[in-house]
């Protein structure tokens, strides 16, 4: 790790600062969206479908309407009146606000309650009669996907199967001919089960449009305000420049908090009609069911090898499950995310990825679960695949990776997919694991483990992955690029103010951010205020998700802390009569080159900003910029797992795991480890116990913390972490980003491992979660 | 119905609906914020406070049941002499990330320590097995709780 460059009173990048946001959240003083208590407000509840699909043949709701304290009741009929009864997805697609002629899926919305109290609210919701008519329901892509299965979106114009999408990259012909060459083909068929990424705090809005000057205040659990604040401007017509969306603290959002939600829209266009501010926060049960699941792909991937373990090619073939509505959270040019990240940290010259995403009555979404986009299930499978390699060919896991590595000096590297890698240096990363391991004496110890009947496995996974989406010549969301900015101002007192495009969910922008703007000018982190989540006091972005903050917004910061510098060493010069091109910066000291006696600082320099200036500058220290990044970041790192499997009842522990992560230069090592530490768990959490699957009557299983079972303290490993530091060439301070890194990497790292622990029985597969009935089922199969 | 509970150290008599949830009453009927909800099955332990000093979900007690009781929440914790130890180790041992689960843990935290003033890895783990925490991977609230166990005793020596 490069020590830092400023002392410890600036706190500048490398320093472990203490996070500024800490400060009210430990007194109970955060501000989170349950919390806002406007005036007059009414609370709104949502009556959902108890089934899966059936059609609609009448609403009555006459006895809630006359419920005491109801205000209204929104069907939608009423919707339909204002041209909101649906919306359009993130995808292109269109997706029910309130269902007017079927539900699709359980839990969809189909009507709300607006009344005086929360309680009564939800009273309300059991008075709702509706005449429903069941519809067959389908729960898997395979049966949407056969010839003469029920249409589930009837009502798309065009449609007439259940086919959502298909997607393609690679080349087909290139990989047709580096499988004609291989010594065998290993092939994986794999379900990345459909999970949820559930942030502690569930999603929220209060809307409040004042109906007189059209003004709508809307305050919603949003990780991206100002995108949003577009899309309320396109979908509900409301004229931008009246709309503001306040995002306050939000408690976690992991791709959660990026879509807008049928019940965000509803909320506004109760607000605007009733005149009041109409306050919505999901249930928990609400949240599993109804917003943002993530994942859900049936993949088979075959990798075509050679008898001394090298990798010729890849072919991949998946099938998407979308649910009922194609809302994925992604760029419109990546139909499957940037699942391109299959070929993974190897060399190799030909893949294709055939994908085919199908329409289930399941609910909607996609969104990118602490991931950037399908990175996840993407290098989930090459991870589970190059470890099968291994077996196959009969050479070590690592071996085997070691072999068929992108070497350093090849970077930057074009994948067979077409993604240009920025720095790595992967045999480093991984030989340092291993070392921390002692991996040899672990094999020894396996073997003679195994000898003894006691099941010990070690698996590896080596992920890269690529986020800070993005160049804006590919990368946009509904048409808006996706480049974001930083806004930096400098008082008179040498006090500075950044505001952010980005947002944060807990990764503690207020501390990072002013960082790095402390190592560029030199005023200390502690006298720099950053604001965000207020699109009336932030400049415009496309938010926080895909670990984009750093990579883009993080550039950002950097490059207008620079225009600052700049203009500040002419400053500095003129009140040192000296040339400009003499002036030095140092940690907020700028001295004339050969003579450091002579030197002013930033503070002094701020302050003439504002009262002595050179001849002709214009007054002030403060300025904008947008940043479009020239390549997305590569970060990547080597993860290794020992677990002991329990022969006799599947059970699985987790003995040691490393992790060590290169996301290039870290601006606050103390909040990278924190946030690598979240991602380990969520990543555990997946292939241990986390999903959301639904019975044959297309029953959500998982729609509440019973039943979806995300890790407490005691089940959570403990994990031993490790860093190498090879920064991003292309970006301002050399950073890559790293708040999803672990969540990538993982779930590869421990279920190889526990494939590993029964592989010599002939097992190459269990799917996540892998649970103990999976693994003794495995056990006894293969025996 | 009259309910009268003690909330950090005040009186707070009110007329409430019988059916009404502590959580709510702290949050709606007094105002304090601090005390969130995560879900809907006493799984989450967000809502936790402290009832005569054991923790409880407030989200499954009654404001009623609650009648005559001593609770304190996050807002309590602070001292005369500023922050309790648990809450300058949160902030210390970086045991927060989004803070929404930081409340609840917090109050455990402090609980524990009243009752073992030297809890291991396993018995700080075992007590905050009823808080769910998305963020930070627990490791780093383990930490602080024992960081502030062992400050506590430390100056419990000392004084
Ligand atoms: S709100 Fe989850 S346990 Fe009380
Ligand atoms: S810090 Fe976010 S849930 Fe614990």
């Amino acid at each position: 790790m490069a020590a830092p460059t400023t002392p410890a009173e600036i706190g500048g990048i490398g320093h472990s600062v203490q996070r500024k946001e800490d400060a009210r959240l430990i007194e109970g003083q955060g501000n989170f969206l349950d919390d806002i208590d406007l005036p007059n407000t009414l609370h709104m509840a949502i009556l959902r479908s108890p089934l899966a699909h059936a059609r609609i043949n009448g609403i009555d709701s006459e006895a809630a309407t006359a419920l005491d304290g109801v205000v209204a009741v929104v069907t939608g009929d009423l919707m339909d009146q204002h041209g909101l009864a649906w919306m359009p997805t993130l995808s292109g697609d269109t997706q029910a606000v309130l269902a007017t002629d079927k539900v699709r899926y359980q839990g969809q919305e189909v009507a709300a309650v607006i009344a005086t109290d929360p309680y009564i609210a939800t009273d309300a919701l059991e008075l709702i009669e509706v005449d429903y008519e069941d519809l067959p329901p389908i729960t898997t892509p395979q049966q949407s996907l056969e010839e003469g299965a029920p249409l589930i979106r009837d009502e798309k114009e065009g449609q007439t199967d259940n086919l959502a999408y298909t997607w393609e990259a690679g080349d087909q012909g290139a990989t047709e001919e580096a499988f004609a060459k291989a010594d065998r083909v290993v092939t994986l068929e794999t379900h990345y089960p459909r999970s949820h990424p559930a942030p502690l705090e569930t999603c929220g809005i209060v809307a409040d449009v004042n109906s007189v000057t059209g003004q709508a205040t809307i305050y919603m659990t949003s990780q991206a305000p100002h995108a949003h604040r577009t899309l309320f401007a396109m979908v509900a017509g409301l004229p931008e420049q009246n709309i503001r969306i306040v995002s306050p603290d939000i408690g976690g959002g992991f791709g959660n908090k990026v879509p807008i939600y049928p019940g965000y829209v509803v909320a506004t266009a109760a607000s605007l009609l009733i005149g009041q501010p109409v306050k919505w926060v999901e249930s928990r049960t609400e949240n599993l069911i109804s917003t943002g699941f993530a994942r859900d792909y049936y993949m088979k991937g075959e990798l075509a090898v050679t008898d001394e373990g090298r990798i010729l090619g890849l072919r991949v073939n998946m099938l998407s499950v979308q649910g009922a509505f194609y809302s994925d959270a992604q760029p419109t040019q990546f139909r499957a995310g940037l699942f391109h990240v299959v070929t993974g940290s190897y060399d190799f010259g030909a893949a294709h990825i055939d994908c085919k995403g199908a329409f289930t009555n399941k609910a909607p979404g996609g969104v990118a679960y602490r991931c950037s986009f399908r990175i996840t299930e993407a290098s989930y499978l090459i991870e589970r695949l190059v470890q099968n390699a291994a077996y196959e060919v009969g050479i070590d896991p690592a071996e085997m990776r070691l072999r068929n590595f992108i070497q350093p000096e090849q970077f930057p590297y074009e994948t067979a997919t077409g993604f240009v890698y920025d720095s790595g240096d992967y045999p480093t990363a991984l030989r340092t694991a291993l070392d921390e391991l002692c991996y040899e004496d672990l094999r020894r110890e396996q073997a003679e483990a195994r000898a003894e009947g006691r099941l010990i496995g070690i698996g590896i996974a080596h992920f890269t992955e690529a986020v800070g989406a993005g160049p804006s010549r590919t990368y946009d969301i509904a048409g808006l690029k996706m480049i974001d900015s930083a806004e930096l101002r400098v008082h008179p007192t040498g006090k500075a103010i950044l505001k952010l495009g980005v947002k944060t969910q807990g990764q503690g922008h207020e501390t990072t951010f002013a960082q790095i703007v402390a190592e560029v000018l030199g005023i200390p982190a502690t006298d720099i205020k950053v604001e965000h989540g207020d699109t009336d006091h932030t400049p415009y972005g496309l938010g926080t998700y895909a670990s984009r903050s750093t990579p883009v917004g993080g550039a950002a910061t950097a490059v207008v802390a620079r225009k600052l510098a700049d203009k500040s060493k002419k400053i500095a010069a003129h009140l040192l009569e000296a040339a400009d091109e003499d002036i030095e910066l140092a940690s907020g000291v700028f001295s004339v080159a050969g003579s450091p006696d002579r030197s002013v600082t930033i503070q002094d320099v701020a302050l003439a900003a504002y009262t002595n200036l050179p001849e002709g500058m214009e007054y002030g220290l403060e300025d904008v910029t947008y940043y479009d990044p020239p390549n997305l970041t590569y970060p990547y790192g080597s993860y290794i797992v020992v677990v002991e499997v329990d022969p006799d009842t599947g059970v699985w522990q987790v003995q040691r795991m490393v992790a060590l992560d290169d996301c290039g230069v870290r601006i606050n090592p103390m909040i990278v480890e924190g946030q690598i530490c979240g991602g380990l768990t969520e990543g555990f959490a997946m292939s241990a116990m986390q999903w959301i699957t639904f019975d044959e009557g297309g029953n959500c299983i998982g729609a509440n913390f019973m039943d979806y079972l995300v890790p407490t303290a005691w089940e959570t490993p403990r994990f031993e972490l490790l860093a190498t530091e090879v920064p991003s060439p292309h970006h301002p301070i050399g950073a890559k980003g790293v708040g999803e890194s672990a969540t990538v990497g993982s779930p590869a790292a421990f279920v190889n491992a526990v494939i590993d622990a029964v592989a010599h029985l002939g097992v190459r597969n269990i799917d996540m979660p892998v649970l103990p009935d999976r693994v003794w089922a495995a056990i006894e199969e293969a025996s | 119905m009259e309910v009268n509970i003690t909330i950090n150290g005040s009186d707070h008599a009110s007329d409430v609906e019988p059916r009404t949830l502590l959580v709510d009453h702290i949050r709606r009927t007094v105002g304090l914020t601090g005390t969130h909800v995560g879900c809907d099955t006493t799984s989450c332990g967000a809502c936790t406070v402290l009832m005569d000093g054991k923790p409880v979900k407030a989200c499954t007690v009654l404001a009623a049941q609650a009648d005559g009781s001593e609770v304190t929440t996050v807002e309590g914790l602070k001292g005369a002499d500023g922050l309790h130890p648990v809450q300058q180790a949160f902030t210390d041992d970086h045991g927060l990330q989004c803070g929404f689960c930081t409340p609840g843990m917090m109050l455990v935290g402090a609980s524990l320590i009243a009752e073992n003033p030297d809890p291991s890895d396993d018995d700080v783990r075992w007590a905050i097995s009823g808080n769910l925490c998305r963020c930070t991977g627990y490791i780093n609230i383990v930490k602080a709780i024992r960081t502030a166990a062992a400050r506590v005793a430390e100056s419990s020596i000392g004084s």
